[in-house]
């Protein structure tokens, strides 16, 4: 029993980690007023550099680091039109979201040879598993390094967000950049560096999968697992705490897939499949209910109008 | 003071106004320079990675125009993106965002299989079933995410997110189920051939068929060697409808409304509520279309485990944005679309660059169709320029007059 339990709790958290990573990615970005449909390109382009990093170099720790890096780059975009020329937000999300996956693609085939999958490459560690608690039921709570990172993670921008000037300034920005500008803070500025900062998070989930779970680069590592976190984002409420639960959550419906999979239930595999979906929706309708997003989100920034 | 002068020198600069800004001005300029950009950007990659692109592009325009076949298949691979994106830019203008375009196409297919397969009618009654079957499919997936918005508040992005990967996996299950799997292949059965919706499919391989088209190569080309079917003509007709519904009813006056100030068109007495729900029935229908007339249409005539999804939908959203949500602009989107991804596997056949630089390429449109403001705002700026000018103009000789009394 025991066993089972923390076997659920370790793919909960297995599945769980991507999301969070880039529900956090969007969470800071939404904040600040800049909303984020380009998590999933972002994801993608974190996955590819983790993966082609390691690749070269053998080490995975710096291509953790490098795939943050490379989606806060890639963030630049949507910071450029988003916040310096304030563009429609939704639109150039959509295209990272094509941008993203044609790049990560285009430059995979490139690497290697044509195809789209990158061989088997150095993962990061494990957590638990190694000397004492081998053979305990610990044992089955092996996860990967990135989820206590992911964790860490949440905590970190909970933090910022909510105990810290600067994360006042930021949900200030968001909620009412006319106000938070006569104050002196820079909203142009603020937004720029939280779509940058959402980019290195969207890119540290995707390096995770890519890194941790499926340990080498595939067409379809980030596979929607961006839009998942996008709807993670809304269903926290556009808080990093809720975000996070709501990625456990669906990492939770997915580890129990897993474990009624094994023919432990009569149910077809697709319908089984569904369950989280559903679930989602269920727990939204019963418990959670009408979302408000932060009041300027998705609204370009013109000095001198009225918020 | 000064602001009545600068309005009354703008206005005097006005009709000086030059061809550059007019041009500038118009919506579709902005899209065109997207587009020459999205090129640009492709062939500045293509060299990078070692591909010439002169190359490249002239393999794209041969794989689309070269052969009335591939104008043919160009055509028929727009047909349900520009659908779908009709669907999407029709939501957009409801003030929704359908990125469940995707589920509502699946559920589209899947109805139409379910259907098409079971049923076996006269033609005239067959065909027109398993498409309203598509479309009461995707109607439904978009009946419960305006459904969930309007009574619950649910945020329509999350909806469609999770119905998208629920139709998915619906689909894998009818793939497999003992009712609808064709054994020894990862397809269902096919919809009995009553429900084929090719234009004159035996017509043109009869021997009568063949001989009249003997004399006319172009059009034998174009017909025999694709799929051609009615997606085309059902997508100009929805555009058209579309169109129609949205300026020209009333109906489509609420849906807007809702789009532009859902508070003030509560205020204002509209079933704002009813008009969500109703919003997206119309926006899967049309997704759920596309679905269908795929089916009917094309070859295998049949639903396929999916591993992943097939972005019809999500392509149908890049059709939206470039064409401005504009229902009659999906169709030339969408054509340039189907193009790009058509001609496309023409690239890779001939200087081996991956395809995925089509979806680099529209990605860049996309962006630079977002940046669009950034053209209209260099026009607004010259107009200033100019403006301030003539009131330098203006004032120069006006100040003299003052000197010399």
């Amino acid at each position: 029993m025991l066993n089972n339990v923390m076997l659920l709790i370790g793919i909960t958290l297995m599945y769980a980690t991507p999301l969070v990573f880039g529900a956090l990615g969007g969470v800071i970005s939404e904040r600040s007023g800049v909303v984020n449909i380009g998590i999933e390109g972002m994801m993608t382009i974190g996955a590819l550099a983790g993966a082609a990093v390691s690749f070269y170099t053998g080490n995975p720790w710096i291509a953790f680091l490098c795939a943050g890096i490379a989606g806060g780059v890639f963030a630049l975009l949507h910071a450029v039109a988003a916040v310096t020329f304030r563009a429609d937000q939704n639109v150039s999300g959509i295209a990272l979201n094509m941008l993203g996956p044609g790049l990560a693609l285009f430059f995979a085939r490139l690497m290697w040879d044509g195809g789209t999958q990158s061989p088997s490459i150095e993962t990061l560690p494990k957590v638990f598993g190694r000397g004492a608690f081998a053979g305990t039921p610990w044992a089955n709570l092996n996860v990967d390094v990135t989820v206590v990172f992911g964790i860490i993670a949440a905590a970190v921008v909970w933090f910022v967000l909510y105990k810290t000037k600067w994360g006042l300034r930021v949900r200030a920005v968001g909620e009412h950049p006319a106000a938070a500008d006569t104050l002196g803070i820079n909203v142009s500025r603020t937004r720029f560096v939280c779509v940058v900062l959402s980019g290195v998070m969207a890119g540290f989930g995707g390096a995770s999968i890519t890194l941790a779970i499926i340990s080498q680069f595939t067409q379809t590592a980030v596979a929607g697992q961006g839009f998942i976190a996008l709807a993670a984002v809304i269903f926290g409420k556009w808080t990093p705490h809720g975000a996070f639960g709501a990625c456990l959550l669906f990492g939770m419906a997915q580890a129990l897939v897993i474990i009624l999979g094994g023919g432990v239930v009569p149910i077809p595999s697709e319908i089984l499949a569904i369950m989280p979906y559903i679930l989602t929706l269920v727990v939204l309708v019963l418990f959670v209910g009408r979302s408000v997003a932060p009041k300027a989100d998705g609204v370009p920034y013109e000095k001198g109008s009225r918020g | 003071m000064a602001s009545t002068a600068t309005a009354g020198a703008a206005q005097a600069a006005k009709p000086r106004e030059s061809l550059l800004q007019r041009i500038l001005k118009r919506p579709i300029t902005a899209t065109f320079i997207a587009i020459a950009l999205g090129f640009a950007v492709a062939a500045i990659l293509l060299a990078v990675a070692g591909y010439d692109p002169v190359t490249s592009f002239a393999a794209l325009f041969e794989g689309v125009f070269s052969k009335p076949k591939y104008i043919s298949n160009t055509i028929i691979k727009a047909s349900p993106i520009i659908l779908t994106g009709i669907s999407v830019a029709f939501a957009f203008k409801t003030g929704m965002f359908n990125i469940g375009a995707e589920g509502q196409y699946v559920a589209g297919a899947v109805c139409a299989v379910l259907v098409g397969a079971t049923l076996d009618l006269p033609m005239a009654l067959q065909v027109p079933v398993v498409i309203l079957a598509g479309i009461a499919g995707g109607a439904a997936i978009g009946a419960i995410t305006g459904f969930l918005k309007a009574r619950f508040g649910i945020h329509e992005v999350i909806t469609a997110i999770m119905l998208n990967w629920t139709m998915l996996y619906l689909n894998n299950f009818v793939v497999n189920s003992e009712m609808f799997h064709r054994p020894s292949s990862t397809s269902s059965i096919p919809v009995n051939p009553s429900s084929y919706t090719m234009i004159l499919p035996e017509w043109k391989l009869s021997d009568q068929g063949l001989e009249t088209l003997r004399n006319m190569p172009w059009l034998h080309d174009f017909l025999v060697k694709t799929d051609v079917n009615i997606a085309f003509i059902a997508a100009i007709l929805v555009a058209i409808a579309i169109w129609f519904v949205l300026y020209r009813s009333k109906l489509g006056f609420e849906l807007r409304a809702v789009g532009f100030n859902r508070d003030a068109a509560e205020f204002a007495g509209m079933p704002v509520g009813r008009n969500t729900v109703l919003a997206m029935v119309i926006a899967g229908g049309i997704s759920g279309l596309a679905g269908a007339l795929m089916i009917t249409g094309i070859q295998p005539h049949c639903i396929s485990t999916l591993a992943a999804f097939e972005n019809y939908g999500f392509n149908g959203f890049s059709v939206a944005l470039i064409a401005g949500s504009s229902p009659i602009g999906c169709i030339f989107a969408g054509l340039l679309f189907g193009g790009l991804l058509y001609g496309g596997t023409s690239v890779q056949m001939a200087v081996g660059a991956p395809t995925d630089i089509i979806n680099i390429m529209i990605g860049t449109i996309v962006f630079f169709v977002a940046l669009a403001r950034v053209v209209a705002l260099i026009a607004e700026r010259m107009e200033k320029r100019s403006a301030e000018k003539a009131q330098i103009a203006k004032a120069a000789p006006d100040a003299q007059e003052a000197n010399h009394a």
